[in-house]
């Protein structure tokens, strides 16, 4: 694609430093993210996939999280080189992100209403003084907030706590909260694992939405195919620390190329079509305190050959895929 | 085999000097499983799919109703009961993590049933419980492991082989394989599959996701409040649901594919509290169905609408 990235993860590593040793949780990793676009990441446990997205608002504790080396990209700012002063600046004005627990991010002391003008009145000290606006302006505008996430009764509400409200209500606090600051980019870190299918369902839509209506970019975490099949427009594919493979949705469901995007697709009951057998994927996740070398998915894959110990190079074998395995790399460059 | 007649669970949640408060987890419930039969219980949280599967093996006291296993009434339970029951059915929860003691090695866990029921000690209990993890696909390596040295797939596959270790007739397994990644989850959920044919075995499946009853289940039953709303063939709920309730269900579930099917709008608001029951059908509050006059005032009972399917709703009656 020709068109410049709005974000852009660059050659990024992370290492821990743990008592155990150093793990290395994420491994040269390439993610560009497009204007308007509604980009997945997918992977199991400890693929990396909450890391990657944390460290682009530098939200993980240092120590022990040590980015080792790249960049993240944003409006001409490498937001890895930002002090905590300035990056502060840019959280929920540029980049916003809502998590999978929302109880945990609300404070149950303090009225889901009070929270939400906080949040606007925080963003206005940024603000140059004549732009700013008042505590009663900012109730305003927490209503609007409110109404534009489809909370039932916005008024009733505005004065509840927390504990009262449902799970789905919680999540659309949060991400009116997300809202307040007009990011150019929202990022859900499993933002509806917490909630029945049916809420579920509720808030992707909501999501949908402000995708449609407000032009929003959004980065979605999940191990979910179903909830990326049904918002994003592309996937990256995750695997150990490692970016496996990135393409768009149609070309990552309907012709998936590497082998660790083929055994989850095999792995995942489909609610219609009764497949006779799922297929799992043999073996377990490499530890990271001592990954292997090369490929991190070698020991568990199908068409693992001697190459693999050396890093796969990334090969683009099309505009809309991407994909890092010496099966696609060699026949297109031997 | 198993036989549940008009099943309740109801919980005081009253606290002192304030008004009575009974939570109705499961109200009114009546199921019957086969010999061999796997049938998915379905249901959001807070449904009473989970109260059920405990109550069976009163792990939760119960208000009222009965459970037969294999004609052999469990309620009201005796110290003698107890022990029948425990041998003819096991539980698999969903958190393998919690399920075992931290403190005991595999062999101990496992081991536990064999040595409260049979007379199996010393090396014949060893080779038994190796036997043991090996129909579950675990080397004998394991037999002095801690669960803290096993990951998740390999805790919930100790689990199964206790809860297998006394040849029970039913399992119930309560969201077995939530907790674990999707393709630990596949292998988790072809076992079981190979399990249930190899001992004959009777499933009672909980879970919320039904992709996976789906592909495990001959049978469902969907739960909504505390009471079944449809009951039947799993191909018959999943092409032609008659329920609002479980259309409303499998509308919601996103699919791993490219092309989206079309969709209805989702169901709106959130599951009433079960201490208040709305009046009438319960489901009549987030219903797109709802006929005034009809459903806020009156509840609809399960009926039969075939041999092997039973749904309640006043649209089918």
């Amino acid at each position: 694609m020709t068109d410049q990235p709005l974000l852009s993860i660059r050659d990024f590593s992370l290492d821990f430093d743990t008592f155990d040793g150093v793990y290395h949780a994420i491994d040269d990793v390439n993610i560009d993210l497009h204007t308007g676009e509604a980009l997945g990441i997918v992977g199991e446990t400890g693929c990396g996939k909450s890391v990657t997205a944390k460290s682009i608002l530098q939200l993980l504790p240092s120590p022990p999280a040590r980015v080792t080396s790249g960049e993240i990209w944003l409006d001409g700012e490498n937001f890895l080189t930002l002090d905590a002063k300035s990056i502060q600046k840019k959280r929920g004005i540029d980049v916003s992100m809502i998590f999978q627990d929302p109880m945990t991010y609300l404070n149950p002391v303090f009225t889901i209403g009070q929270q939400l003008v906080d949040v606007i009145l925080a963003h206005q000290r940024l603000k140059p003084v004549g732009n700013r606006i008042n505590k009663a302006a900012a109730k305003t505008r927490a209503m609007e907030l409110l109404e534009r996430v489809r909370l039932p009764n916005p008024e009733r509400q505005f004065d509840s706590y927390p504990h009262e409200l449902s799970g789905g209500m919680r999540q659309r606090i949060l991400i009116a909260q997300a809202l307040s600051g007009h990011p150019k980019i929202l990022i859900a870190d499993e933002p509806t694992t917490a909630l029945d299918v049916t809420i579920q369902a509720q808030i992707l839509d909501l999501i949908k939405d402000l995708i449609n209506e407000l032009g929003l970019s959004v980065v979605l975490i999940t191990h979910d195919l179903g909830v990326v099949a049904s918002i994003c427009t592309r996937v990256v594919i995750m695997y150990a620390g490692q970016v496996v493979e990135d393409a768009s949705v149609n070309e990552i469901f309907d012709n998936p190329k590497h082998p660790y995007t083929k055994g989850l697709l095999a792995a995942v009951p489909h609610p219609t079509q009764r497949a006779s057998t799922l297929t799992g994927i043999p073996g377990n996740l490499p530890n990271l305190l001592d990954p292997p070398s090369g490929c991190r998915f070698r020991e568990r894959c199908p068409l693992v050959r001697e190459k693999c110990s050396e890093r796969p190079r990334w090969t683009t074998l099309s505009d809309y895929h991407g994909i890092a395995c010496w099966e696609f790399s060699e026949s297109k460059h031997a | 085999m198993l036989d549940i007649k008009d099943l309740k669970v109801h919980f005081d949640t009253s606290k002192p000097l304030k008004r009575k408060t009974i939570v109705k987890a499961v109200n009114g419930v009546n199921l019957s499983l086969a010999k061999g039969d796997a049938l998915g219980l379905v249901g959001e949280s807070g449904s009473g799919k989970s109260t059920i599967g405990k109550a069976i093996l009163h792990l939760v006291p119960i208000t009222n109703g009965s459970i037969k296993i294999d004609g052999f009434e469990t309620n009201p339970l005796s110290r003698k009961i107890e022990r029948e029951l425990r041998r003819r059915a096991q539980m698999i929860f969903q958190d393998p993590h919690s399920a075992l003691n931290p403190r005991l090695p595999v062999l101990r866990s496992v081991a536990e049933p064999l040595v409260l029921h049979t007379d199996l000690r010393g090396s014949e209990l060893r080779t038994k419980v190796a036997e043991l993890l090996e129909t579950v696909g675990l080397p004998s390596q394991f037999l002095y492991r801690y669960p803290h040295e096993l990951s998740g797939g390999q805790k919930q596959r100790v689990c199964i082989a206790r809860a297998i270790a006394l040849n029970p007739d039913l399992l119930i397994l309560d969201e077995p394989t939530s907790a674990l990644d999707v393709s630990v989850q596949a292998q988790i959920l072809e076992f079981l599959k190979e399990l249930q044919i190899k001992f004959s075995l009777s499933f009672l499946f909980i879970s919320h996701d039904l992709s996976v009853i789906r592909h495990l289940c001959n049978r469902v039953a969907v739960m909504y409040l505390g009471e079944i709303v449809e009951e039947g063939l799993t191909t018959d709920i999943f092409h032609s649901p008659k329920h609002p309730y479980t259309q409303a269900l499998l509308n919601a579930v996103p699919f791993p594919q490219a092309e989206q099917p079309d969709r209805e709008a989702p169901l709106t608001g959130d599951i009433p509290s079960p201490v208040d029951l709305p009046i009438g059908c319960n489901f009549s509050t987030r219903c797109p169905k709802m006929m005034k006059g009809t459903c806020e005032t009156t509840s609809p009972i399960l009926s039969e609408l075939s041999k092997t399917r039973k749904v309640a709703c006043h649209l089918h009656s």
